[in-house]
């Protein structure tokens, strides 16, 4: 990238004697952003560090305190369903999650493709409509939903939480697949139609494969936001506890071991399914 | 079926180009309006709908066991402002520094990753995005782990001697990191920081390199080169980072709880509070609009204050 600057530049350097030391100083900032880098990465990393790290320990008690010695104790099956509460919890944000991904990815994919491909009278405003979804605080979005549920004493639990994660993600959804659209050529569509094919057809066998991409990553980025949620699940939730929840109640009293396991194994395999996403995006590439 | 063809053509080259007919054009017209309207409508009703009921609730008296009534009182508003103004300037304070930290931490990463990682850039990427595949609330509560005050690190700092060793230096017994001002401010910073790495990072990676040789060219240092040409192209991903963090970080409620003391409770955890707990919902949806209205004037101000609705198109990608 800097060749050309480089060899335009040398004559000038060599001239003046700070040219040299220049380039030491330079080769040190590197260094030093780099050793920067490591340090900010293992900074964000400590507490997931720290947490696999006591998924092994051998505490005597219900809460992790100090390292007591190494165990595999607390991945053993039984110990790992032991606790219900947690099970339950982690059964119903898989569940919410699944579902909100189904709806969202639906729903957005529909919004997606109508402000990609068309131009229409409120476009704009709708534009701006999905903007204040994605950037009013969460707080506020829970707030607000829980007055109307208030208002109407609609019971809260799991399909008030949907209804809030559903709304959130699809917004999200229908920005990832809105940019697809904008980049594909219309002309596509043209030619399946000029070659008899019906509507659904067109979008069954043309426009769905062209945007199935964004509608892989727009249902992972829901998959991620719904079972990752605290806030707006906090607000809807009524006395249903999923997994965030849980560990929110437990925060003044101290983690139990099993919060790390689960939290272990939820990383690992999330970790293994990206770099199994990535080794086969790039097999696909070369291909 | 091969007659309704012409009824999803775009809107745009739909009139004119056969005289099929009103209906037809009305169709294809009509188009976008049905594919957008399921996901429209559950818009309109769980996000722009809510806000007006929370808008009257908020005017409303009572309380949750005698009901409430509409009376459209305002004074709301002005006696939860006096009565919480402390915990939303608190909020905002801790947004801004907070904010600001973001900027200095995150800006040499953002700029080593996009002139100097080379090849490795997206294994970089991949391990500063690492963390996300831990639940936030659980990492802030591994931080409480960490960081209690009997906890491993600080037993070992507060010890006199470790393995037998005899330390020249140990923390006195009452010293304390949780339920302090840095705690939540570094518990906010660690969360949000990706979220202001990834934009500056765009930023610079879209800088052209041949503005950057230009400016050599032109005989200046690294350093000028740097402050002249590479730093003004990067402040839209700047600004963008900034919209993109402060609003969650002045919102939040999770680090104040899990990190902070009762003299660190934000905004936040005000409208939580008496939203789930205390349930007085006047008090708890007059607080929800002050602090949407505050974010958002802030958020527009400071878009308009760039001189650029550019911050927002930024943003929302």
């Amino acid at each position: 990238m800097t060749t050309v600057a480089d060899t335009l530049d040398a004559p000038e350097r060599a001239a003046t004697p700070r040219g040299p030391r220049n380039k030491v100083r330079t080769r040190w900032g590197d260094r030093m952003l780099y050793g920067y880098t490591w340090v900010v990465i293992l900074w964000l990393m400590a507490p997931v560090i720290v947490m696999i790290l006591f998924s092994f320990n051998d505490t005597k008690g219900r809460y992790n305190t100090s390292w007591q010695g190494f165990t595999f104790k607390w991945y053993k099956p039984e110990n790992l369903t032991a606790n219900h509460d947690l099970v339950q919890a982690l059964g119903y944000s898989l569940l919410i999650a699944g579902v909100t991904t189904v709806v969202s990815v639906i729903l957005g994919a529909l919004i997606g493709i109508a402000l990609g491909k068309y131009r229409f009278r409120g476009q704009a405003s709708f534009n701006l409509l999905m903007f204040a979804a994605i950037s009013a605080p969460e707080i506020v979005l829970g707030a607000s939903l829980l007055s109307m549920f208030v208002t109407f004493n609609v019971p809260l639990g799991v399909p008030t939480i949907l209804i809030a994660h559903i709304m959130f993600s699809l917004s999200f959804v229908a920005v990832v697949v809105r940019a697809r659209v904008l980049t594909l050529d219309p002309a596509i569509e043209e030619a399946a139609r000029d070659l008899g094919a019906s509507p659904f057809t067109t979008f069954r066998r043309v426009t769905m494969p062209m945007i199935y991409p964004a509608l892989i990553s727009g249902g992972l980025l829901a998959f991620v936001l719904s079972i990752d949620d605290f806030v707006v699940t906090n607000f809807t939730a009524g006395g249903v506890v999923t997994f965030p929840l849980w560990i929110y109640g437990t925060s003044k009293l101290g983690m139990p071991p099993e919060v790390n396991v689960m939290g272990t194994l939820i990383f690992t395999g999330g970790v293994i399914l990206a770099i199994v996403n990535a080794i086969v995006a790039r097999r696909r590439a070369r291909l | 079926m091969t007659t309704v063809d012409e009824a999803t053509a775009p809107a745009l080259d739909a009139p004119g180009r056969e005289p099929g007919g009103r209906w037809r054009r009305f169709r294809s017209r009509l188009t976008p309006y049905v594919v957008i309207f399921p996901g429209g409508l559950w818009l309109v009703i769980f996000f722009l709908l809510p806000m007006i009921f929370m808008l009257s609730l908020s005017t409303q008296q009572g309380s949750v066991v005698d009901g409430y009534s509409q009376v459209w009182d305002f004074g709301t508003y002005s006696r939860a402002f006096s009565n919480y103004h402390d915990q939303l300037i608190r909020s905002l304070e801790y947004g801004l520094i907070s904010t600001v930290l973001q900027i200095v931490i995150a800006y040499p990463i953002a700029y080593w990753l996009a002139f100097r990682a080379g090849t490795r850039k997206s294994l970089y990427l991949f391990l500063l995005l690492l963390p996300f595949f831990v639940s936030f609330v659980l990492r802030t509560q591994s931080w409480n782990f960490m960081l209690a005050d009997n906890g491993f690190i600080l037993s070992w700092l507060k010890s006199p001697s470790i393995f037998g060793w005899h330390l020249p230096f140990h923390l006195g017994q009452s010293f304390h990191v949780l339920a302090t001002t840095p705690a939540v401010i570094g518990g906010l910073t660690y969360n949000y920081l990706p979220f202001m790495i990834l934009p500056i990072y765009v930023a610079l990676e879209r800088v052209d390199p041949r503005l950057i040789e230009a400016s050599y060219d032109l005989y200046a240092t690294k350093f000028r080169a740097f402050r002249k040409v590479i730093f003004p192209l990067s402040l839209p991903g700047v600004f963008a980072g900034v919209v993109i963090t402060f609003v969650p970080v002045s919102s939040d409620y999770v680090n104040a709880h899990i990190l902070g003391g009762t003299n660190n409770s934000m905004i936040g955890n005000v409208i939580q509070n008496q939203y789930l707990i205390v349930q007085n919902y006047p008090t708890a949806s007059a607080l929800s609009f002050i602090l949407m209205a505050v974010l958002l004037i802030g958020v527009f101000a400071y878009a308009r204050a760039l001189g650029t609705e550019e911050v927002l198109e930024v943003a929302a990608r």
